[in-house]
């Protein structure tokens, strides 16, 4: 009986390969392969295809994890190297605690809050920084936008909130790969005369590398998927858009929560077949995160 | 007594032991025998022992000194000498200063090791104090705008199918969207408890290649993001069988999303029954599915508890597979297989999507809610899930105590009266005498 409850488990994993694929095939065998390399969305006309929502949910996964690693990685070595055992065990609950805070939370947070602060520090960017492409914000014009607007609902904005909801879970997995590292070794660093951060250096961060890397990139994979938050923040556009701090971007699922109510039968088709390849890219993240953690030698017990 | 004081032999240190033992030799008498010399630390250069706990009155000052320092110089620099403005540059700029500083003041007393070791370290507590605060400060924003809409009862019991948006916050309230995500929740955990549960039990107690790829999927499925399970209900379940939005598919795609975590959450505690309870078991004779039901489950109740509840927090928080599945409403819908059913997640997003501030205010509350809500399911998880597996509270531990001892009387009793048949048997052929052990027990 307990065979089928596993079995339930993987069916309903497979299935939702499945469903997505069939459905998808509709849409698929119509776009070929442009699907992946057309950045316009309009299945009425036949002509759609992710390459601009893609670039954009892989932009604000990439300032996600920018903004998310270094925090991350800091609280995950503080937590398991450095304070006393009681802080230590209030700071797990918190974290804790933060992973089960809805993205919903962190949605309302971002527009309602972090909107209005982070503009002037993007304008500020922009403006010291314009000379690299990445961080100019350029007008219909093609001349610098320096007004408020041109900032507001941007791809570093969701990086930064999608960015907040990823630390817990990367810090989780990075601090238990930092607890496992042997005490004998922490401990002749230690005798040797070296410091406390010397013996990190040397020999708990060479230990946690896999637990660090793993913890990456199930924080990428969460990044990828987010929607709601992301949806709520940014305006949506069907182009690509290089300025990450310019107004404008667009993820894959919130592509999908824009566009689910009217679409028709070849449109649902259409956005399946988007979900499709969201599924498959966190699928193959998820994977070698696994792998990468249960090789390294943090993870070899914890399996 | 021959004690030699070059004693080599491996037996002359037991004689030694064996002497001590008997209080015929003492230490000093043994003296000129111990073999382990401390090299003389003449001429030997020994350096100041590395404190790695705790930070000695020296190391405050140079915290402050250098927090001192850093605030006024970007005072200074904010205020006279550079046209700069803005909150963050100034806490960006005080940072560098602090932490340039704090390297200054460190390296007045100590080598360049330690320098590197107190920055690195300042650095670490910097990012642990911008995480922990963000993530309050999210928490708690929501929470104090949550205030306007929170003190009318109304909130609590009416429902918005007659309030409209520029109505005042004393019309209206969230009762469809409460009602909404409990019915939600309890159809998910129908489904995902015992479904869960029995994979988590099968992944321990079964095991084998089959086991571990499972284990595999289920970690896979924990990233799978909400939207594709969203998708996913919708193309099985939606368009194939019920051809309209309803609770109950709304209901499935939290399962979906609740599933994982629960399999996981109750592998790790199942993990954690000590394995000679298990082997008690099958040693008494009991088959493997009696092993898990009467001995491993019961153990690990308090931490399958925990993991319900972990995943039950997750699947409320769900917002965009409910959009989807379920789609929003204002009206009270109390049949899961019909019409749009909308849950708390939901009634958020849908409310600060208006423009007007009184839409907003609810938006919190409800936010306000929703959250007050995980956090308690959070905090009954820690305070349920504080024991391992085979753990007892006080009473439970009365209760344990209380019921071997009656075990012990039953058994006893039991004993002394087949004890007694036998004698009454025994009696009417051959004449023997009660063991007096059944004698004190009966006493």
């Amino acid at each position: 009986m307990s065979y089928a409850a596993g079995m339930t488990t993987v069916g309903i994993m497979l299935a939702v390969g499945i469903f997505l694929t069939m459905r998808a095939t509709d849409a698929l065998s119509v776009a070929g392969f442009s699907f992946l390399t057309e950045q316009e969305w309009s299945p009425e006309t036949q002509k759609f295809g992710i390459a601009a929502v893609l670039f954009g949910t892989i932009t604000i996964a990439l300032i996600a994890l920018s903004v998310s690693v270094p925090l991350s990685l800091g609280a995950a070595l503080l937590i398991s190297e450095i304070v006393p055992p009681k802080l230590k065990t209030a700071l797990i609950t918190l974290v804790d605690l933060m992973a089960a805070v809805p993205s919903v939370i962190f949605g309302l947070w971002g527009v309602f809050f972090l909107q209005a602060n982070v503009i002037p520090v993007s304008q500020w960017i922009s403006n010291n920084f314009g000379w690299i492409p990445i961080f100019r914000v350029t007008n219909a014009a093609g001349e610098l936008a320096t007004e408020a607007s041109a900032f507001t609902s941007s791809a570093f904005i969701a990086g930064i909130v999608v960015g907040l909801m990823v630390v817990p879970t990367q810090t989780s997995v990075m601090r238990e790969a930092f607890s496992q590292t042997p005490m004998g070794e922490r401990e002749g660093a230690l005798a040797l005369g070296s410091t406390r951060w010397g013996m990190i250096q040397t020999v708990v961060l060479p230990f946690g590398r896999g637990g660090i890397i793993g913890g990456i990139m199930l924080g990428l994979g969460r990044a990828l998927g987010e929607t709601i938050a992301v949806y709520m923040i940014i305006s949506p556009i069907f182009v690509i858009n290089w300025e990450v701090l310019k107004t404008g971007t667009n993820s894959v699922s919130s592509l999908i929560a824009l566009r689910y109510g009217e679409s028709s039968q070849f449109g649902l088709s259409a956005l399946m077949a988007a979900g499709l390849v969201l599924f498959l890219i966190t699928l193959a993240i998820n994977f070698t995160a696994s792998s990468i953690v249960a090789r390294s030698r943090s993870g070899a017990e914890s399996g | 007594m021959t004690i030699t004081s070059n004693g080599t032999a491996g037996s002359s240190e037991e004689q030694e032991d064996s002497l001590l033992g008997q209080g015929l030799l003492n230490e000093d008498m043994l003296a000129p025998s111990a073999r382990t010399f401390i090299p003389s630390s003449e001429g030997v250069e020994v350096g100041a022992r590395r404190t790695i706990h705790g930070t000695p009155l020296e190391e405050r000052f140079n915290v402050f000194g250098a927090a001192a320092a850093s605030i006024s110089v970007a005072i200074l620099v904010f205020g006279w000498f550079a046209p700069l403005t803005g909150q963050v540059g100034w806490a960006v700029v005080a940072f560098i200063g602090f932490l340039g500083f704090y390297a200054v003041l460190v390296s007045l007393k100590a080598d360049g090791q330690e320098v590197k070791d107190r920055v690195m370290i300042s650095l670490l507590y910097s990012a642990a104090v911008i995480l922990i605060g963000a993530l309050l400060f999210v928490v708690i924003y929501t929470l104090i705008r949550g205030q306007d809409a929170l003190p009318h009862a109304n909130f609590f019991f009416q429902t918005m199918e007659l309030a409209g948006p520029l109505d005042p916050l004393s019309m209206g309230g969230i009762a469809h969207a409460i009602m909404g995500t409990l019915m939600q929740i309890g159809m998910a955990l129908l489904v995902a408890v015992p479904l869960g549960i029995t994979t988590a039990v099968f992944l321990n107690e079964i095991g084998g290649k089959f086991a571990r790829f499972v284990r595999t999927i289920s970690d896979a499925m924990t990233a799978l993001p909400s939207i594709v399970a969203g998708l996913f209900v919708y193309a099985a379940i939606i368009t194939l069988i019920t051809h309209q939005r309803s609770g109950f598919a709304a209901a499935m795609a939290i399962t979906v999303m609740m599933l994982p975590i629960i399999i996981r959450a109750s592998d790790v505690v199942l993990r954690l029954v000590a394995g000679n309870l298990r082997e008690a078991a099958y040693a008494l004779g009991s088959t493997k599915w009696r092993t898990v039901w009467q001995v491993v489950l019961p153990t690990a109740r308090s931490g399958l508890v925990t993991a319900v509840i972990l995943g039950t927090a997750r699947g409320i928080g769900e917002t965009s597979p409910v959009l989807l599945t379920s789609g929003v409403t204002a009206v009270m819908n109390l049949n899961p297989f019909d019409g749009p059913m909308i849950s708390l997640p939901l009634q958020v997003f849908a409310f600060v999507r208006s423009p007007e501030p009184n839409m907003v205010a609810r938006g919190f509350g409800t936010a306000a809610v929703l959250l007050l809500l995980v956090l308690t399911l959070f905090a009954l998880a820690r305070v349920l899930g504080g024991r391992g597996p085979g753990q007892l509270t006080v009473r439970q531990q009365r209760a344990v105590v209380a019921r071997s001892g009656r075990d012990a009387i039953r058994l006893t009793i039991a004993g002394a009266r087949r004890e007694r048949a036998a004698q009454v048997a025994a009696e009417s052929s051959t004449s023997t005498s009660t063991p007096p052990a059944i004698k004190d027990a009966l006493s």
